[in-house]
């Protein structure tokens, strides 16, 4: 697909010709004590179980930059396929752009074969493409979902390591969630167990963890469907907002006014008729 | 004349800074975060206990459990005994990435070569495949491997492939971080032609006694013993780990 306004065909998968710039930029402008913009990372909280009829995943909604918050409810549960959904910490970018092309490509095989695809799938094709790019892609994803052969719960780390596990969690945030998880995991749980595990593991996250915060989304797959609760819990510290800007006429003093016409020449005129049969 | 000197001397150490940052490359992009622990920026490390020992009739492998990311344990079940073929394991120790990733790429080239043949593959062509991949990126990986497993030729066989790609075949070998503390007890209590029941033993063992000292080792002890009649895995947890005395 051919942009007018490309100067040049942009080469398949991830360029990163601009963080080297950045690091010479960085280097070479640090005497002066100046520093690149920080990359939005979703410093995070993310948690998933399986239980006894599919798979439950929470993540909570907050992207940071540096210490400012730049988005209160950021979706950080992707979508794959229809029954496979990714939570994503790390750089921010990273995870949307990773799972949007893993959804592409399960897309086009599913449509090419027919068939739904499967967990091992998602997990090797993102698997192969972090190790290609030996950890520059940012993005820790914890990859659940039900499919023909049952509900499995994957993680692939940034370098390309995978692990498949019953529970876990992910994120700044982890070490809180983790130990909630450890404590009262069981395997075959019930689905509204395993909800309420998920959301006190992710909230345990939000409270430890100042990467953290804001409401908390769950999404469950089972081998009927997806309940995709956003938000499933909010903030109990969010603000009302009037969102009324308006101000009332006179609020700012008029000084002075003055009109000038301005005046136009009709230089040439051009009519062409329309073929409209 | 003292201007234009240190305009030049600037520039140089302009030029000195780039160099040093292109070959530090991007480890420093990933960290630094205020919120983020150290532990999101590293790379994942088996930093293991792996062991392999033969026997008439077969080999005994085993691992513990435990994956680290710096401090934190990130896979406390951690299976390191991998399947490369039916009769053929390898345990991985050293970047969890690389070595799953060659662990694939060896049981693809493996399989392909053993349909061609129409024949279950050798213990030492696996061996060699690893071998080949671990000396040929030995600078982009970090990989230790011990293949193991039985064929028909020379029945039960363990090679090992330490970092940096040597490939040599021993009758019991051990690796990983955890493997230092257990020279002793491996070199003293090894004989030849112990039975199948004894090396179990004896893995378990020196397994349970790395796992005691080495702080990036633990978790449960996974076995697999691999003989012409197939592979039987066994687990011991962290409860039923042979006892030494206490000190």
């Amino acid at each position: 697909m051919a942009l007018s306004y490309v100067l040049e065909t942009p080469v398949s998968g991830f360029n990163f010709e601009n963080s080297t710039r950045d690091a010479r930029l960085e280097s070479f402008l640090g005497d002066m004590k100046v520093k690149a913009p920080r990359p939005l990372k979703t410093g995070t909280t993310i948690a998933g179980v399986v239980c006894k009829d599919g798979v439950v995943l929470g993540a909570d909604t907050r992207a940071t930059s540096s210490e400012v918050v730049a988005d209160k409810m950021c979706a950080k549960i992707h979508y794959i396929a229809p029954n496979i959904y990714c939570c994503g910490a790390g750089t921010a970018a990273d995870t949307e752009k990773t799972t949007d092309l893993l959804s592409s490509n399960l897309t086009i095989f599913s449509m090419n074969s027919g068939r739904n695809p499967r967990l091992v799938m998602a997990a090797n094709i993102l698997q192969e493409m972090l190790f290609r790019y030996k950890g520059q892609i940012g993005a820790h994803l914890i990859l659940g979902g039900v499919d023909c052969t049952g509900s499995h719960l994957y993680i692939v780390g940034p370098y390309g390591d995978l692990d498949k596990v019953p529970y876990l969690a992910m994120g700044s945030g982890d070490l809180a969630a983790m130990g909630i998880m450890e404590d009262r995991f069981k395997p075959n749980m019930e689905t509204e167990d395993a909800k309420i595990l998920v959301r006190d593991a992710i909230h345990a996250g939000i409270m430890s963890d100042l990467g953290s915060g804001n409401n908390i989304d769950i999404c469950v797959i089972t081998g009927e469907g997806v309940d995709y609760i956003r938000p499933y819990q909010e903030s109990e510290y969010k603000d009302m907002r009037q969102r009324k800007y308006k101000y009332k006429p006179g609020t700012t003093a008029v000084l002075g006014k003055s009109v000038i016409p301005l005046e136009m020449q009709l230089v040439e005129e051009i009519v062409q008729q329309m073929d409209t049969a | 004349m003292f201007v234009i000197q240190n305009k030049l001397r600037s520039v140089n150490s302009v030029y000195t800074k780039m160099a040093a940052v292109s070959a530090m490359g991007f480890s420093q992009h990933l960290s630094s975060n205020d919120f983020a622990p150290d532990w999101t920026s590293r790379e994942v490390s088996t930093g293991t206990t792996i062991m392999a020992v033969e026997f008439d009739g077969g080999v005994v492998m085993g691992a513990d459990s435990r994956t680290t990311t710096g401090a934190y344990i990130a896979n406390r079940v951690t299976d390191k005994l991998t399947p490369i073929h039916d009769r053929i394991f390898c345990c991985r120790s050293g970047s969890a990435a690389d070595t799953q990733a060659i662990a694939d790429a060896v049981t693809y080239q493996l399989g392909f070569h053993s349909i061609e043949l129409d024949e279950p593959p050798l213990i030492q062509t696996a061996a060699n495949l690893f071998k080949d991949m671990c000396y040929r990126y030995r600078e982009e990986l970090m990989a230790g491997i011990i293949v193991a497993g039985w064929d028909k030729r020379r029945g039960g066989q363990v090679y090992t492939v330490p970092v940096g790609g040597m490939l040599t075949r021993q009758p019991v070998s051990v690796g990983g971080s955890g493997s230092s503390y257990i020279y002793g007890y491996v070199d003293s209590n090894f004989k030849t032609g112990m039975t199948k029941e004894e090396c179990l033993r004896f893995t378990a063992g020196a397994i349970s006694l790395a796992m005691e000292r080495d702080g990036s080792s633990g978790g449960v002890v996974r076995m697999a013993v691999i003989s012409e009649e197939g592979v039987e895995r066994q687990v011991i947890l962290g409860n039923e780990l042979p006892k030494f005395s206490t000190v």
